[in-house]
């Protein structure tokens, strides 16, 4: 069962509380900290990321036991202290630029983020991150649900995702996101040469587009997504002729972030965007080469793209305002499979990095023992990593002191916690 | 130009793809609906239009060498256009398409094992244009397009291309592999919520042992589904649905839920009862009921009941007929329903294929439509997941929108001469230009809003005077204005 935005506008714009109060110290926090240029990048890692070979319990018997030819040796792992319960951790041998943030202080780990009875569908555990609702993963996502609540009118680069797609996180009741994952190339196009005739074409395209017949939701909705074209493709076009401090590489994920860092420097007014990198649905030949192997290769591609992104912002001096948190639908079985990679599970850790991060490693490290790993809700219990810290709490830390906005109100609920102010 | 009847143009935007100046005298007035549905369901003459590419007169494509679509995937994608754009048959093309969305497999991940050659063929090579007359996975859903689902299933378990995208050459009895075994209840047939994580495990030890073997040499050589007795887990398989253990070709669940112990050289048939019992499970009928509603009725309404209730019914009363389900659905009150016109949202390659076919396609190469429809949020052979892609208003992000105006530009510009010559005759005023343009493009009858817009498009810069000069600029200006609006976007 998927969702789509049909939904809402089938049925018209659903009822929103919009304009809730914001506790007073919250808004003062954020006001204080110039909230007003904050952006949040979120980044998604699709396919569910084997954080075990992310963040390694390097000195665990049992992972070693558990995964015979798809460990990373001890010697290999890039050693980074231990969390509160003296395990000693290590990055995988590809985050050498992570690293360096981590020793920057600006690198925060949460391990065992997750939910009870943590789905192990791709889509479904997509969802359920997306809308922050294990119970019922439908309808605006957690960052739409954030964008709807902004004082209207919302401004449609509010919310970039440098997919072709709209995430359905991004997903809003009653705000257009902009997807666009191409910033020079969004131009709008004429038959005729000239500029005269590409005026009156866009003139045409605008008459066009400006009747919204309430009466034809579906046609309406389409009509809103090409006016907001119309409303953003300049700015989009100082993006496109963005010129970065450093050398982005040239995979998707880093050419994403490439553009986050121009639309940053260019102060188009995103608040939150979305990048994303694909093929952690590692089932098979993850690999144990550090050089070539699948994940190691994933890994790689990340820590470049982060890394340069790091780096150029902070040779601008932009650090401070810049907050990535990075996720996956779920992380992966404990024990290896016969194919060499790892089935889907449950509880995984999440990443935040910025200037305004409290670095460090927060949450405990997973118990791989399999007789002692007790408390599992899935049949193949003391093969899943349970999960110590719900996700929404995370996300509560981030809506609440980086966003400045409500997350008991933007998450039904209050997920705060101690914790985890890694923020 | 006779036209064809308002609910025939309708059957052809929505099983056909839109209506093309051949199409408009083939279903001219008077050719009763009936008809016209069987010319798509059973379409009996030649379907294969390969031959014709490379001429003139044709959708061109663009490759540098020779064209090889069974080994080239971008040469593929042309070919796959190619045939959307002039196959008598395009329901055929549609519902190829529509279960490569269902089936969603991607070329990368194949390429990434077996190498780029390898791996087009798997996706959609040709058997008599193939060396080792090796079958790809699109052709196989192709040529299974009107046939029983039950059946496809099965070929889709057994298919190269899945076994690499679903990990099941990974599965083995030591180490069942839940990949497949997951996606084909989930996506492939009842359903997320419909079964435990114990029906998975159970399901990924009944395909221990299906797999891939590369026969023949040099190249003729090929991977082939193979079944690996020493590799299969012969223990029972219970399951918390009823399976067939009779494994009959028959519709004939029992109340069994257990598909027992077998030894290893028998064990294969575990796989053709699960797939059975799967095809035939009410909730498959169900589920696909809804799938085609959505492709062919409507996506701004949920399904009703009784409509799923009767697809369903024919759907298992006809043992898993695609052919007698399509009949039924585009034969149904609802289908038919004037008021559920322009209810679906075009895919982008409906769109672009749609827009070849009625605004024009001489001298047009198929390759200048790939990139576009990448940034449309569509590629061919490479849907973003296993669950296909986000339909409906998930293509109308600002990106995915500013593509298909954009694309619509670059068509009217390719066509503008053609689009001028068409456009003489409603030359008159600049109000007949806009019929002309509505005419072509099968649209709905323009709203007053819209009538507006476009004659003031036409009169920017100058009194009307019909002159070849003014035609060539505001002709495919208007078409470019029409085929990106959002009511094009609706069939």
């Amino acid at each position: 069962m998927k969702f789509t935005r049909r939904e809402f506008v089938a049925g018209g714009v659903k009822a929103f509380t919009v304009g809730f109060a914001a506790p007073a110290f919250l808004s003062d926090l954020a006001l204080a900290s110039g909230a007003t240029s904050r952006s949040l990048v979120v980044l998604y890692l699709s396919g569910g990321n084997d954080a075990l070979s992310t963040a390694i319990p390097y000195t665990d018997p049992f992972y070693y036991s558990r995964r015979p030819t798809i460990a990373i040796p001890a010697a290999n792992v890039l050693q980074i202290g231990t969390d509160s319960s003296g395990k000693p951790l290590g990055l995988h041998p590809r985050l050498t630029g992570l690293r360096s943030i981590f020793d920057d202080g600006r690198l925060a780990i949460i391990q065992r983020t997750g939910y009870q009875n943590s789905s192990r569908s791709h889509f479904q555990g997509t969802d359920i991150w997306s809308t922050a609702n294990p119970a019922n993963s439908v309808g605006a996502g957690w960052l739409g649900r954030y964008l709807d609540a902004l004082p209207p009118p919302v401004d449609p680069l509010t919310g970039w995702s440098t997919l072709r797609d709209l995430p359905h996180a991004l997903l809003a009741d009653h705000t257009s996101v902009a997807a666009i994952p191409n910033a020079s190339g969004y131009v709008i196009s004429s038959p005729n040469s000239g500029t005269t005739e590409q005026t009156r074409t866009r003139n045409g395209v605008a008459a066009i587009a400006s009747h919204v017949p309430l009466e034809r939701p579906h046609v309406a909705y389409v009509n809103g997504s090409v006016q907001a074209v119309l409303t953003t493709f300049e700015r989009v076009a100082t993006v496109g002729a963005y010129v970065p401090t450093v050398t982005y590489g040239t995979d998707g994920l880093s050419q994403g972030l490439r553009a986050v860092a121009g639309a940053i420097v260019k102060g188009i007014g995103t608040k939150v965007f979305w990048v994303q990198i694909g093929g952690f649905d590692t089932h098979a030949s993850q690999g144990t080469n550090p050089n070539n192997g699948a994940y190691s290769n994933l890994m790689g591609t990340l820590n470049a793209a982060i890394t340069s992104f790091y780096n150029d912002l902070r040779n601008q001096s932009l650090l401070d305002s810049t907050l990535i948190l990075q996720f996956s639908e779920f992380g992966r079985r404990i024990g290896e499979n016969g194919s060499f990679g790892t089935d889907h599970g449950a509880a995984a850790s999440m990443m935040a990095v910025g200037g305004l991060v409290r670095g460090g490693v927060y949450g405990t490290a997973p118990n791989l023992n399999p007789a002692g790993n007790g408390g599992g809700t899935l049949e193949n219990n003391g093969n899943d990593v349970t999960y110590e810290t719900d996700f929404r709490s995370v996300y509560a830390q981030v809506i609440d002191n980086w966003l400045g906005a409500n997350s008991a109100a933007i998450l039904n609920g209050n997920f705060r916690t101690p914790r985890v102010n890694f923020i | 130009m006779p036209k064809p009847a308002p609910a025939i143009e309708h059957l052809l935007r929505r099983a056909g793809f839109g209506v093309s100046e051949a199409d408009k005298a083939t279903f001219a007035d008077g050719v009763p609906y009936r008809q016209a549905v069987d010319r798509l369901v059973a379409f009996s003459g030649e379907t294969d239009v390969d031959d014709s590419i490379g001429k003139s007169g044709f959708l061109g494509t663009t490759v540098t060498g020779g064209f090889t679509p069974n080994t080239n995937i971008t040469h593929a994608r042309q070919r796959w256009l190619f045939r959307m754009v002039h196959s008598p048959a395009p329901l055929q093309e549609r519902m190829a398409l529509l279960w490569h969305h269902h089936f969603a497999t991607g070329y990368n991940k194949i390429a990434g094992l077996y190498g780029g050659a390898d791996a087009a063929r798997m996706m959609d090579a040709k058997p008599s244009t193939d060396p080792a007359r090796q079958m790809g996975q699109i052709e196989m859903l192709r040529q299974n397009a009107f046939g029983s689902f039950a059946g496809m299933l099965l070929q889709v378990a057994q298919d190269p291309a899945m076994l690499v995208w679903l990990d099941g050459i990974t599965n083995v009895k030591a180490k069942p592999q839940e990949n497949f075994g997951r996606e084909l209840m989930e996506l492939f047939t009842i359903g997320v919520g419909e079964f435990a994580e114990s029906d998975v495990y159970a399901a990924a030890r009944v395909f221990t042992g299906w797999n891939l073997l590369r026969s023949g040499a040099g190249a003729s050589s090929s991977y082939r589904f193979v079944y690996n007795p020493a590799q299969h887990d012969t223990g029972a398989k219970e399951f918390t649905f009823p399976v067939n253990s009779m494994g009959g070709m028959g519709r004939q669940p029992r109340a069994s839920n257990v598909i027992p112990a077998r030894d290893a050289n028998g064990g294969m048939q575990d796989g053709l009862d699960l797939i059975q019992a799967l095809a035939y499970h009410p909730l498959t009928a169900r589920r696909l009921a809804r799938k085609f509603w959505t492709f062919f009725v409507s996506e701004t309404e949920p399904a009703p009941d009784s409509f799923v209730n009767e697809i369903a019914a024919v759907y298992l009363n006809n043992r898993t007929s695609i052919r007698a389900t399509l009949r039924a659905v585009l034969a149904s009150a609802e289908f038919n329903d004037e008021n559920r016109a322009f209810q679906r949202y075009a895919w982008p390659v409906e769109f672009v294929v749609r827009s070849l076919r009625e605004i024009g396609w001489a001298g047009f190469s198929a390759n200048d439509a790939l990139t576009p429809l990448t940034s449309m949020g569509q590629t061919l052979y490479e849907p973003p997941d296993v669950a296909g892609w986000d339909l409906g208003l998930a293509w109308f992000t600002t990106g995915g929108m500013l593509a298909r105006l954009n694309f619509a530009s670059q068509l009217a510009l390719n066509q503008r001469v053609a689009i001028r010559d068409a456009s003489r005759p409603w030359a008159g005023s600049a109000n007949s230009l806009v019929d002309f343009c509505y005419d072509r493009l099968s649209l709905p009858p323009a709203t007053l809003d819209n009538q507006i817009a476009l004659v003031d498009y036409a009169l920017a810069g100058g009194a009307w005077t019909g002159t070849d000069a003014q035609l060539l600029i505001k002709a495919p200006g208007m078409m470019h204005l029409l085929a990106g609006s959002a009511e094009y976007q609706l069939v």
